[in-house]
């Protein structure tokens, strides 16, 4: 199967068809994806394997699963991860409530079923013959991992911040991202019908295991350029001025080859342009950055170090 | 093209990008799906099947590069000679060699396609040293066929009116022997660039580390990375032993007095927790003249394991102690060493002096959940070494560990006290190269780690 994946530019309706429809139907639902990060998308779809988004905070991790989602029609399932996460959270876990209830239900209608049973062997047969209920599907609680797998459509299942669960979630998750099953004891494996399309995020709290590692594709997500943040500042901010897009992305990216303890990422990038908007501001003053400096820099620090020497920033370029 | 892909597989790995054989199938797949036709599609198709981290995107980037390099041969076409185009009679002189035939028509695809297989035949890509290189330049042009063209030109020169053909030709050759040398350079580059740094990976590792000059500046970032690695190892041990104790077994008595207010039924499961004591570390470093060479590797073992500690009190002195904390936590490695040694360093070494400054200040950081660990040659100009002082930190401590550059047979020679305060140490070692760091740090995981 070799598509021609530039010829396809036809094809405008599926946006799977190439990358370049891809790159499209993002853009569409107001995500502007460079080529690779594309390409590692239309990877992931076609060899049906995970996707582990790396990069800093704020450069459109999280952001990159919802639009798929939202491009493909498809749920979005999203588990957030944190340390001391455990299958019970993730996968599944019983009503416990509801098993005590049954329990009782059990004990007040065993009475009067084995009433009349003649002897103790008699009430145990019986008693076997009886449906075994306690650990059954009305009693399961799915968590995000089993409703992902159960999703006969498919869906985006976005495992956040996966860096900040241990290790031994880690090698849980093993199993849900190469075979997209799980086993539960009480009830045997169960399989996903459609493979839902798994992104993984991580910040790089700590290094990843090279098993996780080998079961996705990887995809950095670089701080971007100064052309693709001016598009993303315009498709994220409506109503914007061009000329202060320009001024404005070609401030952060100053910024951002400054040694600073936060650098602004794109999400700052637009916030900040958003609350320029606001502020009805249609170029960028000395005056409008210092009273403002706070949206793009979050670090004391940092604003103490960049307010003096705002008006040099603004004359450099 | 699955062997073109093979070969690239090793170039990466020789760049140190790790490619399993599950991921060389994975790529192998996104090759069939994206096809080879679009380049940047190509690569990123690889890219993300084969890179899997930020730094390893980049070594992929540049190996793509020169491993798929474009326009890598370049022949002359033949109008930019001097004598113009190639004659008929010229053509046919050198009818049995395809290679002369391809260079003077200015083929370069031709003269491409032949070095390609003239170095698979060679085993171009089986080089490892730098030393190899020009012995392999000559079996590629071997391979390739010059020795016809050597043949024809010393035929041309005899007969008379080729001699245009013969110069033609002898430039020809000289232009195809500057390629050969670059493909086997660049051949070099892809697959033994990565061996010889491991080589120095390996050397620095057993280096004596207070021989003269200590550590080459050439040296000292690969170090710092070494060291830092063994450090991060030791703080990834501490903290899964502490998720283990978070996890606990049945509380079976805590679960059945909970019981009670649920009817008896066990709702409320409650755990056992294992307490875990929080350890902490107290880091003493030696940075006076007799141990001025290997002083940076101590202290750079001292900043690395600040970084990855949490609790840790580090000092640092020679005639008298300071601590040095601050100083480690607010700059770089390189500059934090520098202060150091600015601050308190190469001065006469006065142990008793500095165990006194100890104990006078800071003996209340010691308690029973402390590990001591001294780093330092335990040469103490003949003052006294208060053996008592010692002996009290020994007292107060969980465990003292004392890591000596020296080897243990000088350990009682000229002014070394080293075998007398070794009395009071868990555990004195040598430690004078990496090596020997990365064995002593399982021994003193044991010790300090609780159990």
């Amino acid at each position: 199967m070799t598509l021609s994946p530039t010829a396809a530019n036809s094809a405008a309706a599926d946006p799977l068809a190439s990358v370049e429809s891809l790159i499209e139907g993002l853009g569409s639902v107001g995500y502007i994806a460079s080529r690779r990060i594309a390409t590692a998308l239309f990877m992931s779809v076609k060899l049906q394997k995970p996707i582990l988004v790396e990069g800093s905070a704020g450069v459109g991790k999280t952001e990159l699963a919802l639009s798929t989602a939202t491009l493909l029609g498809l749920p979005l399932i999203r588990m957030q991860c944190y340390e001391g996460l455990d299958e019970s959270k993730a996968l599944y876990e019983w009503k416990y409530g509801k098993q005590l209830l049954y329990t009782q239900i059990l004990k007040d209608r065993m009475g009067e079923q084995l009433a009349d049973a003649p002897n103790m062997e008699a009430a145990m047969d019986r008693l076997h013959g009886m449906g075994d209920l306690f650990f059954s599907e009305p009693f399961l609680e799915p968590r995000p991992l089993m409703k992902a797998l159960r999703e006969d459509n498919g869906c985006v299942l976005l495992v956040d911040e996966v860096d900040k669960s241990d290790e031994a979630f880690e090698a849980f998750l093993l199993e849900v991202l190469s075979a997209y099953q799980v086993s539960v004891p009480e009830l045997g494996v169960i399989s996903a019908k459609t493979p839902p399309l798994v992104f993984l995020t991580s910040n790089n709290v700590r290094d990843l295991g090279d098993a996780l590692k080998r079961r996705c594709l990887h995809l950095h997500i670089p701080l971007p350029e100064a052309a693709l943040e001016e598009k993303i500042v315009a498709s994220r901010v409506p109503g914007i001025e061009a000329r202060l897009v320009r001024e404005l992305v070609t401030f952060v990216q100053t910024l951002r080859t400054m040694d600073l303890r936060k650098s602004p990422s794109i999400s700052e990038t637009v916030d900040w342009a958003r609350a320029l908007v606001l502020l009805h501001a249609d170029s960028l003053s000395a005056d409008v950055v210092r009273d403002t400096l706070n949206v793009i820099l979050k670090f004391e620090q940092d604003i103490g170090a960049v307010e003096p020497q705002v008006v040099e920033l603004l004359h450099k370029r | 093209m699955q062997h073109t892909l093979e070969l690239f597989f090793r170039a990466l790995r020789a760049a140190d990008v790790k490619v399993s054989p599950a991921e060389a199938i994975d790529a192998s797949r996104a090759v069939t799906v994206v096809g080879y036709a679009d380049r940047t599609l190509f690569r990123d198709a690889l890219c993300s099947t084969l890179a899997k981290s930020a730094e390893e995107v980049d070594r992929f980037d540049s190996v793509f590069e020169t491993f798929f390099a474009r326009d890598s041969v370049s022949v002359p076409p033949p109008s930019s000679s001097p004598q113009g185009e190639p004659s008929e009679s010229d053509m046919q002189a050198v009818a049995d060699s395809p290679l002369a035939q391809a260079v003077l028509q200015g083929d370069a695809t031709a003269v491409q396609q032949s070095m390609e297989e003239a170095a698979r035949r060679a085993g171009v890509a089986d080089i490892r040293l730098t030393t190899q290189r020009s012995r392999l330049t000559r079996r590629l042009l071997e391979e390739m066929g010059l020795e016809e063209i050597e043949k024809i030109i010393a035929n041309a020169r005899r007969m008379p009116g080729q001699e245009g053909l013969a110069d033609r030709l002898d430039e020809a050759r000289r232009n195809l022997f500057g390629q050969a040398q670059s493909y086997v350079a660049r051949q070099h580059d892809l697959y033994a660039a990565g061996s010889a740094r491991e080589l120095r990976e390996e050397r620095l590792a057993r280096k004596q580390l207070n021989a003269d000059g200590g550590v080459d500046p050439v040296d000292y970032q690969l170090m710092a990375a070494l060291v830092k690695k063994m450090a991060k190892r030791l703080a990834a041990k501490y903290s899964r032993r502490r998720h283990i104790a978070h996890k606990g077994h049945l509380d079976v008595r805590k679960t059945l007095r909970r019981s009670l207010a649920y009817g008896g039924v066990p709702f409320d499961i409650q755990f056992k927790v294992k307490k875990v004591d929080k350890p902490s570390i107290v880091a003493i470093c030696d940075v006076s003249k007799s141990v001025a060479a290997a002083a940076q590797f101590l202290l750079t073992f001292l900043y690395s394991l600040n970084e990855v500690v949490d609790r840790l009190e580090a000092f640092a002195f020679s005639g008298r102690m300071i601590s040095v904390n601050e100083i480690l936590d607010d700059h770089g490695v390189e500059q934090a060493i520098f202060q150091v040694l600015q601050q308190i360093g190469f001065q006469q070494t006065d142990y008793g002096r500095s165990l006194q400054d100890f104990s006078e200040q800071h003996l209340d950081k010691l308690d029973r959940r402390t590990t001591v660990i001294i780093l330092g040659d335990g040469r103490s100009n003949f003052a006294d070494p208060r053996l008592d002082l010692m002996k009290e930190i020994h007292d107060r401590s969980r465990a003292v560990i004392w890591l000596n550059p020296e080897p243990e047979s000088y350990w009682a020679q000229g002014d070394s006290v080293m075998h007398r305060y070794a009395r009071f140490c868990h555990v004195a070692k040598q430690c004078g190269t990496i090596e020997q760091l990365e064995r002593i740090i399982d021994d003193v995981l044991r010790s300090y780690v609780p159990h």
